[in-house]
């Protein structure tokens, strides 16, 4: 058994005609936090989802080489065991808040409701804990607001009491899904910060899905660039925002307006993605945008390893 | 999302079976002159009180039997169709353009509008329907006309009541701040915007309303004050048969049953046309 | 912001809503104007304000009090079908083309609509100006006959622009017109709207929560927060040197993508909390004082916007000892 919390190669996901992911394959190791970086269609948030189980088997199918999430099998995992994989080995957090928690229940009940589930606490110490928990992540007044309902909080104070319930059950991955993307800029350092602080005192692994690279690089250790389904790039930050090796990724950071450094003319694309996800993927899914195509561009293009960078792309052949 | 739409609570199959049950009454409504044996109005007074064909001293040209006057009760459930089903529908699409005009109106223009349009809501819903109808059959006189325009003041309201909530709904939406903003006159919004809008939901209304209006319109039959009462519609026939229900049972039951299977089709078909065209919403109950 | 008259102008605007007996307030003495051909920014957070300042420029909105005036004409005192003939010259964009788009129609009746409501052509003849604007915002002339559905986001976003120009008006309020597209469709969508209003000379109030895009595409920014406005004047000034400390506060949020200054940055920002406390307003202080690192009693008065630069101004009594 490997030592990684998320063991992925070969995954693909297909809704009907739509291949969503393709060829997807990630490894996230103890402690370490991954940045899973793409545009709408990208294939990103499906692959997530794959990685829970949470594709509803009649309509998606899902298929892979390996498919682990801190050591359950997912091709292979049972009804219990997922369950004891969502919110136990892994915490989830989503975008928006209010859409995740229950509306009818308050959020005491809510994080009891984990705590009672995954740690087998009764109800008085799920009570306590989940006091304990608000308090961790930094709403005041703890114990009161147990009793509140979650529209009684604003955007970002929705957001701790979701990462309190993905904390409940002591997980060793966090699996966060754009979730600063609704909320106002100086609410979003602001979770980012509790977010980096929590995975430091728990040595949590962290997986983060955004379309917002720039977000990304004061966060993770590692990004990968999807396109299409497909993994683009992968490297450590360092190397993919000083040294990008695939031109969409080049072409992604050089469209970033930035504060830091005078204007410089976008990076103009030739128009959007021609419907991705669908038909068969003959060359570069990237090739008819790509400013620096050429006629190997036709066939498919393997991850090329450069040092610590990984890229699908025929210019580091 | 488009699992919402793969398992609707109603089944499909009772959906069907509604619309069938229509589909085979307007047909026969369409077709009368074609497929009833005998001319509904014909008195054949050796033949009175023939039982159905199955009875005793029943024959098969009065399938179903005839009235005191030798009428054949088959042939005039057949001609009803055309009576009942054209008056209930007429009201329902008369009871449509009242109250879609009075719900957009209501629900789009808000303040005033909304307050007076409300109220007569009110007043409407508080209001015996049955005394009013009556009063007004007595003043104007049966006949189709004003048996439909009685109908269609029962059914307005559910037109008004569901189109003046779903446009409040709207009204704030984007695609209507945008129309604004672009400068389109009220009556274009009602009529291009909002209506295309609210259309799905006023046909779901429309089939409920239709199965009421016939309903009612058998009521005020049954009632002495329907549509001329010689003329073979099936809350007359209903009210006829009564006087004789112990000696002539088959007189009243089979229009009976009739409304009752073609308020059922229409029903039905309701239900299902409501989950059809807003899944959500069914699923929220 | 002085000089030849405004092209659009805001006085002393105020709007309040009352909400379940208590009373809240959405915009709070909003004085603006606009230039003619520029392109003016409104920055702030959610729930500050600065949609509803687009809505009552346009006056699809009514302001409580204040006036609002367009080419000098105050648009509050105007009747309901005036007000509907002066929609030609002032256009809206809004974040979500589709939600703004009616899936009910198709784009060649959605784009022939401002023209024939607005008696620049009848329904039969606008054919040919819908299919020269379709070409300007880069689609096929032949989309004409399809509906919103079958259109990629950036696509979509295309069409709503094109309708909001097409009876070319003078002021664009654009509303978050990027933030719901991808970053390289974004790039091409600025580069539409800079364009268009190269062509059209177009005055654009363009809404937004993007710092960095703020920078790039408008000439003059405006801070608000709590309904009121703190700062303007020149975005590459105000963001290199904020006057106001709310407008400093939301500069230092902006990620950069660069590893080693997002990592000085999350350490400089330690554990100090910026959200704003769930406590009554008091609309008598300055908004941003229980936030504030510079605080000080005075604050609980509200300071008066005033010049800290010929081309800045800002309300924050820091600049009022000098």
């Amino acid at each position: 058994m490997s030592t990684h919390l998320v063991d992925v190669s070969g995954l693909d996901v297909r809704f009907g005609a739509t291949h969503a992911v393709r060829d997807f394959s990630l490894a996230v190791a103890q402690g370490e936090s991954v940045g899973l970086v793409g545009e709408s269609g990208s294939g990103k948030s499906a692959a997530l989802l794959a990685l829970l189980g949470l594709h509803p088997e009649a309509r998606v199918q899902v298929s892979a080489r390996t498919l682990r999430v801190g050591g359950t099998d997912l091709l292979s995992a049972t009804g219990p065991q997922l369950r004891d994989l969502r919110g136990g080995v892994a915490g989830l957090i989503f975008q928006d808040p209010l859409a995740a928690l229950n509306p009818l229940l308050t959020v005491g009940a809510q994080v009891s409701e984990v705590l009672r589930r995954h740690r087998r606490l009764p109800a008085r110490a799920a009570r306590q804990e989940a006091a304990a928990l608000l308090a961790l992540v930094g709403i005041t007044d703890a114990q009161a607001r147990l009793g509140h309902y979650p529209h009684e909080f604003s955007g970002g104070m929705r957001q701790r009491v979701m990462i309190a319930t993905a904390l409940a059950g002591q997980p060793r991955l966090l699996l966060a899904d754009e979730p600063t993307t609704a909320l106002d800029v100086s609410v979003q350092s602001e979770i980012v910060r509790l977010i980096l602080r929590l995975r430091a005192e728990r040595g949590m692994g962290l997986l983060w899905v955004t379309h917002d690279l720039a977000l990304m690089a004061g966060i993770v250790d590692r990004v990968v660039v999807m396109y299409a389904g497909r993994v683009m790039e992968t490297a450590p930050v360092d190397a993919l925002y000083g040294r990008p090796r695939h031109p969409y990724t080049q072409t992604l950071l050089a469209s970033l307006p930035r504060l830091d450094r005078p204007h410089r003319p976008r990076a103009a694309l030739p128009a959007e993605a021609t419907a991705p996800g669908h038909g068969a993927q003959t060359g570069c899914p990237f090739a008819p945008r790509c400013p620096r195509r050429f006629s190997a561009c036709d066939t498919l293009p393997p991850l090329f390893t450069d040092g610590a960078t990984q890229a699908a792309c025929w210019l580091l052949a | 999302m488009s699992r919402l739409s793969s398992s609707p609570r109603i089944s499909s199959g009772l959906g069907v079976a509604g619309a069938a049950l229509l589909a085979v009454a307007v047909l026969v409504a369409l077709a009368a002159p074609l497929i009833a044996p005998w001319p509904p109005m014909q008195i054949d007074l050796r033949a009175r009180f023939t039982p159905p064909a199955w009875e005793a001293h029943g024959v098969l040209r009065h399938l179903l039997g005839t009235d005191n006057l030798g009428r054949d009760i088959a042939s005039r459930i057949v001609w009803g169709a055309r009576i009942s089903l054209g008056v209930g529908v007429a009201a329902s699409l008369l009871g449509a353009a009242i109250g879609g005009t009075l719900g957009l109106c209501a629900g789009y223009f808000g303040r005033g509008v909304d307050a007076a349009i409300s109220w007569l809501i009110d007043v409407q819903l508080a209001f015996p329907f049955t005394l009013f109808a009556l009063f007004l059959l007595a003043v104007f006189g049966g006949g189709p006309g004003p048996v439909v325009v009685v109908l269609a003041l029962a059914t307005w309201v559910n037109y008004a009541r569901v189109v003046r909530a779903q446009v409040m709904a709207l009204r704030g939406q984007d695609f209507i701040l945008a129309a604004r903003a672009v400068g389109v006159p009220s009556g274009r919004i009602l009529l291009r915007y909002l209506l295309p809008a609210v259309a799905p939901a006023m046909v779901v209304v429309g089939s409920f309303s239709a199965a009421q209006a016939i309903l009612t319109q058998a009521a005020l039959s049954f009632l002495g004050v329907g549509v001329d009462p010689s003329s073979p519609s099936w809350g007359a026939m209903l009210d006829l048969g009564r006087s004789y229900i112990l000696s002539a049972w088959w007189m009243a039951t089979f229009p009976g049953v009739t409304i009752a299977l073609v308020v059922l089709g229409a029903n039905l078909l309701g239900d299902w046309l409501r989950e059809w065209l807003d899944p959500l919403a069914v699923s929220r109950r | 912001m002085t000089g030849a008259a405004p092209l659009a102008e805001m006085a002393g605007v105020s709007v309040r809503y009352r909400r379940a007996g208590r009373l809240s307030h959405g915009l709070i003495a909003i004085d603006l104007q606009l230039a003619a051909n520029a392109t003016v920014a409104v920055v702030g957070e959610s729930g500050c304000g600065k949609s509803t300042l687009g809505r009552v420029l346009l006056h699809l909105q009514q302001p409580s009090e204040g006036a609002v005036r367009f080419r000098g004409e105050d648009l509050t005192l105007l009747k309901r079908a005036e007000l509907r003939r002066r929609r030609r010259a002032m256009q809206m964009i809004f974040q979500d083309p589709f939600a703004s788009l009616n899936a009910r129609m198709t784009i060649g009746e959605t784009l022939a609509e401002p023209l024939v409501v607005h008696g620049l052509a009848r329904w039969r003849d606008a054919r040919p100006r819908v299919a020269a604007m379709l070409e300007r915002v880069g689609l096929e002339p032949g989309v004409a006959a399809r509906y919103p559905h079958e259109f990629s986001g950036g696509q979509r976003q295309r069409i709503a622009i094109a309708r909001a120009v097409i009876a070319e008006p003078e002021l664009v309020v654009a509303d978050e017109p990027l933030s719901a597209l991808d970053m390289t469709v974004q790039g091409q969508i600025v580069s539409l709207l800079a364009s268009l209003q190269e062509t059209l000379s177009l005055t654009y109030l363009f809404i937004s929560h993007d710092l960095p895009l703020v920078r790039e595409f408008a000439g003059r920014v405006v801070v608000m927060i709590a309904g009121r406005i703190v700062e303007d004047g020149p975005p590459d000034a105000v963001f290199a040197t904020p006057a106001h400390p709310y407008t400093k506060l939301l500069v230092s949020c902006v990620p950069v993508p660069d590893p080693a200054q997002e990592r000085a940055r999350q350490a400089a920002a330690g554990n100090t909390s910026t959200i704003a406390a769930a406590e009554a307003p008091d609309h008598a202080a300055c908004p941003f004082r229980s936030r504030c690192p510079h605080a000080m009693p005075i604050c609980a008065t509200m300071p008066p916007f005033r010049h800290v630069a010929p081309d800045r101004q800002a309300a924050c009594w820091l600049h009022e000892s000098s």
